[in-house]
């Protein structure tokens, strides 16, 4: 299954409505739904921006230091990364019972 | 999904391109399911595995996603038929 960000690369529509015009608006919304779920979900309580604060910021302060930046970049990262080893096990799972069948 | 074909009359080849498009918008969707489920799991398993953020992910940190994402398939699995006998007896 695809790595992460490899959905967001899209050319924009001529406005005439063939197949493959559509099919690339299609694309593109759900990458940027995706985009969205990955941020911040809405009824969901957790996600990366959840994740990285709850991992980087102890006590909140006026603006965010140094480290505290850092961390949140680090965060970002291993977030994909943890991403992508998720996506990988999952789609294994799923070839594997696809293979049970 | 609505039918693209009930509304007007349409070609034989404009039929052929609705149905291509149509089985093309499944298999997005199917895409997107999947990665629905893997925020989800994503969600989860952070919180397992993942304590401090670090300059990589270490092997130990993949395992435990790996076995988490095993892990929590299976217990739904396990929780779905359980599920299902129990409220099957409650039926009768």
């Amino acid at each position: 299954m695809d790595n992460f960000t490899s959905d967001f690369s899209s050319g924009v529509g001529s406005g005439k409505m063939d197949t493959g015009t559509i099919m690339e608006q299609v694309k593109v919304q759900i990458a940027v739904a995706n985009a969205q779920e990955l941020l911040q979900a809405s009824n969901r309580p957790a996600r990366m921006t959840d994740k990285c604060f709850k991992k980087c910021i102890g006590k909140p302060g006026g603006s965010l230091d140094n480290s505290e930046q850092k961390c949140i970049a680090m965060c970002m990262d291993r977030y994909m990364d943890a991403w992508n080893t998720v996506s990988r096990a999952y789609n294994s799972r799923l070839q594997r019972e696809r293979a049970r069948i | 999904m609505t039918d693209f074909n009930s509304d007007y009359d349409l070609s034989a080849s404009e039929k052929a391109e609705a149905s291509e498009l149509q089985r093309m918008i499944v298999i997005e969707q199917q895409k997107a399911q999947f990665q629905a489920q893997v925020h989800n799991f994503t969600d989860i398993c952070w919180d397992k595995c993942v304590d401090k953020p670090g300059s990589r992910l270490d092997s130990r940190t993949e395992t435990c996603l790996v076995n988490c994402v095993e892990c929590f398939i299976n217990t739904t699995l396990i929780i779905t038929n359980r599920f299902t006998q129990m409220v099957q007896k409650e039926a009768h």
